[in-house]
């Protein structure tokens, strides 16, 4: 059962992550279009960068939740 | 110099089989001319360098052992080289030292231990002479060597540690001491001699009380003896010399009274004027007094001689007594000695008295032969002138004529005449004949005087001496009776050492006797109740066997009682295992067993009394008992479909899982192919933990039903697959766990029935 819940979980991970990456993507898109129409006359780069920003921003989450497990999260101790 | 020591730490070096910078110079030296100078300057600097430095160290080495040690120890192979440079290392100094010390010490030792034996046995020595120094003064004045020298320590040791202040006294210091020790001595003497002949180192064993107070006994009697024979002896003579010079003194006497009669007759004789029948008369009386003096002056002479002969005796037997050296007899002696003196100065005195009478009487007679001579030359004359008248004048008145009578005148003036002539002549020589009568009295009365001085001398030497002889005696007397009261102390002290010594030795020998009474006692205690003893414990062993034996017997049942209730028992408990082995084959295809609480729950009842069995299901894992174990099969399925999900995250760990990894991870799962099912190996090795091998190895092993080794393959995946399989471990151990438990029981309870089946 715990298997499954492994599997499921892996799977719904994906689920997230690829979800998240898209609602990010053309977030970032529509954002881009936006700032190219109204600030960049129209230029391409606002909206490339914008979808990229959106792609990177998914990915960076994607890949900080499959690396949950691994992280360790250390506190400095100062010396007195 | 330096070159030199290079060449020599090179040849070293190669000897021992090559060091770094020799094998070095070599090759250097063939790629010295290809290379510059510069760098066969820095190589040679840096050969000096290292060549200084072992040069040094040899030396310092050669110099400091401790440093040669040191490196010795530190360096490999640096001792074969300083052996070979310096030779071997010199050994220690010091034990060599130390041993010779110690023989000599061990030697001083022995001396001192012979000087102590020594002196121990001269203590030993010195303390038997003590002992004999308080023997009586005969026995240590024996003059063997050893016992002189043991005496002389003896004082020795006396003096200087104030013991007994006896002094031995040999006898030839004093000869002139107490006579009747002196007498002691001589007997003892010899004998003393003989005893310390024989035994000078051993301690004397004193003479026995009773022969020394026999033998004192013995000296008394012969001194009494001595004593009463010398005392008898003088008294006679006393008593014979006595009797003598009283009579002698009574002869004389008489003799004196005789002689005065005589002189006093013979005086009237002369002087009165009587008629001639008194004058014959007194004439005869006179005659008849000469006879009695002569008489008596004869018997006077007799008795005398006889008193002189009687003192000379006593004398002899007095000396004789005085050799005899008998102190008692002194006195008597002296007593003697004293009369005997006294006789003799009275019969000196009368005889003094007699001699002066008779010279007297001498002169009387003298005169009276003078007058005499004178009368008869009287008479001759008238008879010569008148021849026929007779002698006898004074009848003639009526007789004689006238011519007669002028004749007788004129012869009477003639007579006168010549008489006063004479008287004349007698007076011119009268003091010639007076010179001459002086002189004649002055050498009588000389000689009288001689004779009295010298009489009275020796009477004086002699009361001298018989006075020193008293003081001597007196003296002797005081003298003998502080020795006497000394020897009574020393005795005194004597006695009380020996009462002590005895008391001590009283209670030593008590102590002992005591000591040994005691331990006889003990000992037959002891093996009085050793007796009882093992009476009691035969006794004790018999009841013991009996008992052991009716326990035996009881203990027999009781066994088998317990042995039937075990069986019991186990019975129970094995089918209680039985039914928990049987709940756990309730495990479904995809659900887990039923809950073992309860099947556990009846084998913990059923084992309460075994601990095993207890322990063992107390081993029962918590999980499996609330909620069961899976089956192998589920697990297996399970697996099969956690395996791709493996597959595909192989490549994820904890350094590796970006995004990027993943899709590596992913391409190599589409891209690599394993087998499906592959046995493995006994050894796992390195490359075969590589998670495809791994997973084919464990569904091998899962589809032959090795689920023990399956989990342990697969606790082999790490990182991402780990993490991915750790429920399906944990499961897949539960399962194991329980399993294994539970066969332990079964094997258990199996064991227990065997064992409490009894064969008929």
């Amino acid at each position: 059962m715990t298997s499954g819940k492994m599997a499921d979980e892996y799977g719904r991970k994906w689920d997230r992550c690829l979800a998240d990456t898209a609602v990010k993507t053309v977030t970032g898109l529509g954002v881009g279009v936006v700032f190219s129409v109204l600030f960049f006359k129209r230029r391409t780069w606002p909206v490339s960068f914008g979808s990229g920003l959106g792609l990177g921003m998914g990915y960076s989450n994607c890949q900080h939740d499959f690396r949950l497990p691994y992280l360790v999260h250390g506190r400095m101790v100062k010396d007195q | 110099m330096l070159r030199l020591l290079l060449r020599g730490a090179a040849g070293s070096a190669r000897k021992n089989g090559g060091r770094g910078p020799v094998a070095h110079l070599q090759p250097l030296r063939q790629y010295s001319s290809s290379q510059s100078s510069g760098a066969a300057k820095v190589v040679a600097a840096s050969l000096l360098t290292v060549g200084g430095g072992i040069g040094g160290t040899v030396l310092y080495a050669q110099w400091d052992h401790k440093f040669r040690a040191t490196v010795e120890k530190n360096v490999p192979y640096s001792d074969s080289v300083f052996g070979l440079i310096l030779g071997p290392a010199p050994q220690n100094a010091g034990p060599p030292v130390r041993t010779q010390l110690e023989s000599t010490q061990p030697q001083s030792m022995l001396e001192k231990r012979a000087k102590t034996s020594k002196v121990q046995s001269e203590k030993k020595v010195k303390g038997t002479t003590e002992t004999e120094a308080i023997e009586p003064t005969p026995t240590v004045s024996v003059p063997a060597a050893s016992m002189e020298e043991a005496s002389v320590e003896a004082t020795q040791i006396i003096s200087a540690s104030g013991d007994v202040p006896s002094v031995p006294a040999p006898c030839d210091t004093e000869p002139t001491v107490v006579t009747e020790h002196c007498d002691e001595c001589h007997p003892a003497g010899p004998e003393a001699v003989l005893h310390g002949a024989d035994s000078p180192t051993e301690q004397l064993v004193e003479r026995p009380a009773e022969e020394v107070s026999a033998r004192l006994a013995q000296q008394d009697q012969d001194e009494q003896n001595v004593l009463a024979a010398v005392s008898s002896s003088l008294e006679e003579s006393l008593a014979c010399s006595a009797r003598a010079a009283l009579q002698a003194i009574g002869a004389q006497e008489a003799a004196l009274q005789a002689i005065n009669q005589h002189t006093q007759k013979l005086k009237e004789a002369m002087e009165a004027e009587s008629p001639p029948e008194e004058k014959s008369v007194q004439w005869k009386d006179l005659e008849a007094a000469l006879m009695d003096r002569t008489s008596a002056v004869t018997d006077a002479t007799a008795a005398l001689q006889k008193a002189n002969e009687a003192l000379d005796s006593l004398r002899t037997t007095i000396r004789n007594s005085k050799d005899l050296k008998v102190a008692a007899a002194r006195p008597l002696v002296l007593a003697a000695e004293e009369n005997l003196h006294k006789m003799a100065v009275d019969l000196d005195r009368v005889v003094a008295q007699v001699q002066s009478a008779e010279a007297e009487s001498k002169i009387v007679s003298q005169y009276s032969d003078l007058v005499q001579e004178a009368k008869l030359q009287f008479q001759k004359e008238v008879s010569s002138l008148t021849p026929e008248i007779q002698a006898n004048w004074k009848g003639l008145t009526g007789k004689l004529s006238s011519d007669d009578l002028n004749a007788l005148i004129a012869h009477a003036h003639r007579r006168i005449d010549q008489l006063n002539r004479e008287l004349a002549e007698q007076r011119v020589r009268e003091q010639i004949h007076i010179d001459a009568a002086l002189q004649q009295q002055k050498l009588e009365d000389q000689r009288v005087l001689e004779n009295a001085v010298s009489s009275s001398l020796q009477h004086v030497k002699e009361e001298a001496r018989l006075e020193q002889e008293r003081k001597m005696n007196e003296l002797r007397e005081v003298m003998e009776a502080e020795m006497r009261t000394q020897l009574r102390r020393q005795a005194a002290a004597h006695t009380d050492h020996v009462r002590d010594v005895l008391k001590v030795q009283e209670q030593e020998l008590r102590a002992e006797a005591e000591q040994v009474l005691s331990s006889k006692l003990l000992d037959q205690e002891t093996r009085h109740r050793q007796l009882t003893q093992e009476q009691l414990d035969n006794f004790t062993l018999d009841m013991n066997a009996a008992y052991a034996r009716l326990k035996g017997v009881e203990e027999a049942i009781d066994s088998h009682l317990v042995a039937e209730d075990e069986a019991r028992r186990a019975h129970q408990l094995w089918l209680s295992v039985e039914a928990l082995n049987h709940t756990l084959k309730t495990a479904g295809a995809e659900e887990p067993s039923v809950p073992l609480d309860s099947a556990a729950q009846i084998v913990r009842d059923s084992c309460r009394e075994d601990d095993f069995a207890s322990a063992l299901a107390e081993a029962l894992p918590a999980e499996s008992l609330s909620r069961g174990v899976y089956g192998e099969a589920s697990l297996r399925a399970r697996f099969n479909s956690l395996r791709s999900l493996v597959r595909r995250v192989a490549l994820i760990d904890e350094s590796h899982n970006s995004l990027y990894q993943y899709f590596l991870s992913y391409l190599q799962a589409a891209l690599l192919f394993e087998d499906q099912q592959v046995a493995p190996p006994t050894q796992l090795s390195s490359e075969d933990l590589d998670p495809f091998k791994l997973l084919s190895y464990a569904s091998y092993c899962l589809e032959h039903g090795e689920l023990e080794l399956a989990a342990k393959l697969v606790n082999q995946l790490k990182g991402e697959a780990r993490r991915v399989v750790e429920d399906w471990l944990t499961e897949a151990r539960l399962t194991l766990e329980t399993r294994q438990v539970v066969s332990l029981l079964s094997a258990y309870a199996n064991a227990v029935g065997l064992g409490t089946t009894q064969a008929p």
